[in-house]
């Protein structure tokens, strides 16, 4: 296998099996992953940029765009800070089920989301178990824009728990200590020693979240109003316009969601880098 | 950066991959190509029946009908699957290749957008069966809580302040489709005029705090999550709420007038022959005329077009009113899609903010 | 961690340590964590449960004796039995290509295996239905040849494949990288071929990771939605899958069957957590410390 023509490519190592698994691997992703994407692209281009631009300034596509960004970052805010408190608790403290919590966590992982979606209409319905309780509060949660931001946390709480665990197991006793015996309140320890190294995991987790919430479907349509202007989320227009036969559009929506998955993905490598550099870890 | 990068690992892999592609060719195939042997094998006399949202439980009994019909007259066995969903993303699938050998939609100009997309379906659709392909018709009426809290007698009480309207999307849904156009018709009626009529929509879309993808999900936010105040509905739609949550929640008003609705069928004639099952897909449409499907439509709350076979009770069941056809009014059904639903139309410019 | 934090918890020592909060603090955020968990994840899945025996165990099991809904599940297994075999060859592949050697590009090609994790199950339907639907780049050809992709199973594996591309790779490249090359360099040295290297010495030193990206995989694949539904065409007992299942008994007021079919699902993540949750206690050493990256 090991021959002059790909030293240059690669490092030279004594194991084989570089070139077919190296090959396999793109042409794997090349057919299943970056073939169709492309196709989407091309398709969506194929109207070019006015077309394009015409498409997502469009009102009601503006609408759904804006209102998936502004849940999404308002949902995989929440789920970051309560997800940073969630690991510290889970990581720091022991209570009576404190594993099965952790265990717990993952469930919006595993749960497939069509079924977290019913199950959160039916629980935050104004007949539902909560929504009943919120109710008289006036406050309405299932088929608002506010029944998104739940379903959006749900799917989001896992990834900050999760890339934050890791950090705060990593830190060590010393460093408290010696901001303690500097006369640092615990305050003050918490909020300038043992918050920055965790940052970059709380970042990392919100934009995993964040990427997450502004593509999810299954959960949000059972829990949305699927209300034009107010409560329809960009994947549920591109299904609309699919419906509609308006092909165009609905590539458009998507290669701007594909665009923003990507640059997402770019900023999560980013952040790992500068922590890298920065921490000396991830 | 990272693009040229990847582009430049792959020029120099290039001439490495050729001696391994047969190698990664055969385990794709091993793996991909089994795919299509895997797939479900097409047996014969097996009919796929694509339909809109309300139909699912008229279907299971026409089919149940049908196939026993059929057996009795052939001696074969036939199996019919149903798909349902907002009309007019089940035109879509059969525009995007779903091998339909019938289509049973919630209004005309969905037949209309496949026949424009795939010529699947012969232009002169409408003259292939009897009554315009119509084998049954319906309407709209509205389905309230009981006691009717909000004292909602017609129209003019969903554009009301305060008044919470539940209706699908009209622009999947069919039902939503003849919900828009039994309000804009019986305010044109009323009023004599498209401005009122615009004005009269545009305020009963102000009260519409949900709008599902079909009729189906509509009536489940009203019924099941106890949302809004009334539910313009399919008739067969809103009976079928009575008989399924009981008559001590809900109560069904009846306007003074409503839309004929028209949901009609074809022949996917793309199809049929690729698959062989044009003489069974015909004879379905066929059944759909009968006497015995007939009465099965009326049991279901549609409105059969042959009514002496019905039973009475069934047909006593329905309301008595005044219908309009929106036609009359509006013209061509390229017309009527075109100027209420396609991008641009009246639906779009009534929901800007 | 967990020793220093039980100890922590103690109530014996009056004085206070420096590296914990004040214990009216901890209790606060213990309430705090607990019922956002109870609120947000806990309920959910309880509520499943509690509308599944709405009608006691008999109307429970009604749910299963449908045609349809055991066509659904045969279609879903059939469908993971695909695709996730087919993402642990790729996924072991890769990661191979990935962690023992180096090469140029490398962080790009990680990326580009990531982004199915953050591209909209919707748009994973779609991209599949413009290449081989009708309208599709390949719909003609497939068409006159009469085969069939999208609205039949091939489709819906192809859909169900993308969403769940990186999860075994994910899982096992930082893995095989923490573990470097050595052993497998011995081996190959003492005279081993490469495929035996790999079955003897690659294998176990990655089995638990490998079995942990599977099940996770497998979670996703039988219970994606989104992009399942834009490619399945909905036709009851042929192209419907658990999920999609779900959603038409709940659009056909049987919510009691809708949430019955759904604790299957709810019950198959349950059995997925605990056993992830095993292997972290009892092999976690072999996980690797990136879980989720």
């Amino acid at each position: 296998m090991a021959s002059a023509s790909y030293l240059r490519l690669k490092q030279a190592s004594v194991l084989p099996g570089f070139g077919v698994t190296l090959g396999y691997t793109l042409l794997y992703l090349g057919l299943l992953v970056l073939l169709p994407l492309g196709a989407l692209v091309v398709k969506a281009s194929g109207i070019g940029i006015t077309g394009i631009a015409a498409t997502a300034t469009d009102p009601r596509v503006a609408a759904a765009l804006e209102t998936s960004f502004s849940i999404s970052l308002l949902a995989a805010g929440v789920a970051s800070l309560f997800g940073l408190l969630i690991a510290w608790v889970l990581t720091r403290y022991d209570f009576p089920g404190r594993k099965l919590l952790d265990a717990i966590v993952d469930l919006p992982f595993a749960l497939p989301t069509a079924v977290a979606g019913i199950a959160l209409a039916a629980l935050y319905a104004p007949n539902g178990w909560v929504g009943s309780l919120l109710e008289p509060l006036g406050l309405k949660v299932a088929y608002t824009p506010l029944g998104i931001f739940v379903a959006l946390v749900f799917i989001g709480l896992p990834f900050t728990v999760r890339t934050v665990q890791p950090l705060i197991t990593e830190i060590e006793n010393e460093l408290e200590e010696a901001s303690s015996t500097l006369g640092a309140t615990r305050w003050r320890t918490l909020w300038s020693v043992l918050l920055p190294p965790l940052l970059p995991g709380v970042l990392t987790g919100f934009a995993l979240a964040f990427a997450r919430a502004v593509g999810e479907y299954g959960s949000v349509i059972f829990i949305a109003g699927n209300l034009p202007y107010v409560s329809e989320i960009a994947p549920l227009l591109i299904v609309i316009k699919l419906s509609e036969y308006d092909y165009t559009g609905a590539t458009v929506i998507a290669t701007i969601m594909l665009a923003i998955s990507f640059s997402v993905l770019l900023l999560i490598n980013l952040i790992q880098a500068w922590s890298r550099k920065r921490f000396g870890y991830v | 950066m990272h693009g040229n990068s990847l582009e430049v690992a792959g020029a120099k892999t290039s001439s490495r991959l050729r001696s391994v592609l047969p190698a990664v060719g055969l385990m794709v195939l091993g793996g991909v190509g089994l795919l299509p042997l895997t797939g479900p094998a097409s047996a014969q006399s097996q009919l796929l029946n694509v339909s809109y949202d309300p139909t699912r439980e008229l279907y299971r009994e026409i089919n149940q009908a049908f196939a026993d019909d059929w057996k009795a007259k052939t001696g074969e066995t036939v199996s019919i699957r149903t798909s349902h969903g907002g009309s007019g993303a089940q035109a879509r699938t059969v525009i995007d290749g779903i091998d339909a050998d019938v289509v049973t939609l919630g209004i005309p100009s969905d037949i209309d957008a496949i026949v424009k997309a795939t010529k699947k379906i012969p232009t002169d659709w409408r003259s292939k069966l009897p009554n315009n392909s119509l084998p049954y018709t319906s309407t709209v009426v509205f389905l309230v809580r009981k006691g009717n809290p909000k004292a909602i007698k017609d129209w003019d009480d969903l554009v009301k302040p305060g008044v919470q309207v539940i209706t699908p999307n009209p622009k999947t849904s069919a039902g939503g489709r003849w919900n828009f156009l039994a309000a804009w018709g019986y305010s044109h009626t009323k009023d004599g005029s498209a401005d009122k009529a615009k004005e009269f929509v545009t305020a009963l879309y102000k009260n519409v705090p949900v709008l599902d993808t079909g009729a189906r999900g509509s009536t489940v936010t009203f019924a099941q999550r106890g949302l809004g105040d009334v539910l313009p509905a399919w008739e067969n739609e809103a009976f079928l709420v009575l008989d399924e949550f009981g008559r001590d929640k809900f109560e069904i008003v009846v306007p003074t007038l409503s839309i004929l609705a028209e949901p009609p069928v074809a022949l996917v004639e793309g199809n049929v022959d690729g698959k062989g099952t044009r003489k069974v897909a015909e004879a379905f449409l066929g059944f759909l005329y009968t006497d015995k499907a007939q009465a099965i439509f009326a049991k279901h709350h549609y409105r059969p077009i042959k009514s002496e076979a019905a039973k009475p009770e069934d047909l006593a069941a329905l309301p008595n009113l005044k219908l309009f056809t929106i036609e009359s009014l509006q013209g061509n059904w390229d017309d009527i899609q075109k100027n209420n639903f396609d991008s641009g139309g009246l639906f779009d410019q009534i929901s800007k903010r | 961690m967990s020793d220093l934090s039980a100890a922590l918890a103690l109530p014996v020592s009056s004085q206070q340590s420096v590296v914990t909060e004040k214990k009216p603090i901890r209790w606060l955020a213990i309430s705090i964590a607990l019922v956002f968990l109870l609120l947000f994840l806990v309920l959910p899945l309880v509520v499943v449960f509690v509308e599944a025996f709405r009608r006691g165990l008999e109307g429970f099991l009604a749910a299963f004796q449908e045609a349809d809904a055991l066509a659904a599940i045969r279609l879903t297994m059939t469908v993971a039995a695909i695709a996730v075999p087919l993402n642990v060859v790729f996924g072991l592949m890769a990661s191979w290509a990935i962690a023992k050697f180096e090469f140029k590009g490398k962080s790009l090609l990680i990326t580009l295996i990531d982004l199915p994790f953050s591209v909209s199950p919707v748009v994973s339907g779609l991209i599949y239905l413009l290449l081989f639907g009708a309208q599709g780049l390949f719909g003609p050809w497939l068409m006159a040849h009469g085969i069939k992709i999208a609205f039949a199973l091939p489709g819906i594996v192809l859909a169900t494949i993308f969403v769940t591309f990186p999860f075994v790779a994910r899982q096992l490249i930082p893995l095989m990288q923490e573990q470097g090359t050595a052993e497998e360099e011995a081996a190959l040295t003492l005279g081993a071929s490469g495929w035996r290297t790999f079955l003897k010495v690659t294998l176990p030193n990655i089995k638990w990771g490998l079995l942990y990206g599977v099940l996770l995989c497998n979670a996703r694949a039988m219970g994606e939605f989104g992009a399942v539904s834009v490619v399945s065409g909905h036709i009851r007992g042929l192209t419907n899958t658990i999920p999609l299942h779900v959603e038409i008994l709940y659009n056909e007021y049987n919510f009691v069957a809708a949430f019955a079919v759904s604790s299957l699902l709810a019950g198959l993540a349950l059995v997925t957590l605990a056993l992830k949750s095993f292997l972290e206690w009892r092999h976690g050493a072999d996980l690797a410390s990136g879980t989720h990256r």
